[in-house]
């Protein structure tokens, strides 16, 4: 393979596409625009569905754009092992498409909260986190009003037992997720979802803060890194 | 025309914190005989002609499947009003 070729959709309401098109050129690679109303992924090798409010988040958060006509294609796709990474919202479709379990429901204080998360990388034994080593430790902003994750406690024993949580909130669970879960991973390792948002963490001068300066912190280029390193690898 | 009416509430076990916010102020208000408040959604679909058995059916399948989210809710009623002339 030359340069992989990363899809992100829009969807009515997206917020994050162009920040996830140019965090995937940082990283790289080729970002192609992909639109929700399309039946085609434009040969792309990898998809991110961004974070925003799909479709007004009305009936529920990101219900309404998992069964959008591009749905059908990416969940094709995504069964027969392409990478795919759902960022907040895109996080909330891809529960609602039941492509990962659980759910995510309003904040535990119902409030919008918006800050720099640390997390820890849980599992690197997928598409979207291979450029990190397991406990590592990283900062990406988080931003959500609908962030809590939940599942029976079969569901999250499975996830634990099987490996399955990508990510942990670390020193604080800004909203009472359960098992302080930040991101899990579907079965065969290829869907990553998580609430926070690696693509604005990715260029010096606009990032979260670190120890050593200011809006430098770029942990969010680990994620891409990833996903180009897989399929390379191919 | 008859309306059919689905409603959804938060699963019981979970945290609504629209109810609880709801719940709060009513306890500053003065209102402490009211110990909770849990808020859920009502769907009135309107149908063309009779309400048959395979439309409820497929009603059914809708509330399970797209009214609701079944890891987070529950459907806790559907029910036909017929329209009053």
């Amino acid at each position: 393979m030359t340069t992989p070729r990363i899809g992100v959709v829009t969807f009515p309401g997206s917020l994050d596409d162009r920040d996830a098109q140019r965090a995937i050129r940082i990283a790289g690679a080729e970002a192609v625009e992909l639109w929700h109303g399309d039946h085609d992924l434009r040969g792309v090798d990898a998809i991110v569905l961004p974070g925003g409010f799909s479709y007004g988040d009305y009936l529920r958060a990101g219900a309404i754009a998992a069964r959008a006509p591009i749905m059908s294609e990416i969940i094709d796709a995504a069964g027969k092992g392409m990478p795919v990474l759902g960022i907040c919202n895109g996080f909330q479709m891809l529960t609602e498409a039941h492509l990962l379990p659980g759910g995510l429901i309003r904040n535990e204080r119902g409030n919008f909260i918006r800050r720099d998360q640390k997390l820890s990388v849980e599992t690197t034994d997928t598409a979207w986190t291979n450029a990190f080593s397991a406990g590592q430790e990283i900062i990406i902003p988080l931003k959500n009003g609908e962030g809590g994750f939940i599942a029976s406690d079969e569901e999250l024993d499975r996830l634990e037992g099987e490996g399955r949580v990508v990510f942990r909130y670390l020193e604080t669970n800004p909203n009472g997720s359960m098992r302080d879960i930040a991101g899990i991973v579907n079965a065969a390792g290829n869907v990553v979802g998580l609430m926070p948002h690696p693509e604005h963490a990715v260029e010096p001068g606009f990032g979260p803060d670190t120890a050593g300066a200011m809006r430098s912190g770029t942990d969010g280029l680990g994620f891409f890194d990833s996903a180009i390193a897989a399929l390379l690898a191919v | 025309m008859p309306t059919i009416i689905v409603e959804v509430m938060p699963k019981a076990e979970l945290l609504d914190p629209q109810g609880k916010a709801v719940a709060g102020a009513l306890s500053r208000l003065g209102h402490g005989a009211i110990t909770d408040v849990r808020i859920g959604k009502r769907f009135e679909l309107t149908v063309e002609g009779e309400v048959t058995e395979q439309v409820l059916a497929d009603v059914a399948t809708l509330a399970d499947e797209i009214f609701s989210n079944q890891v987070i809710e529950d459907v806790t009623s559907i029910s036909v009003e017929e329209a009053t002339v």
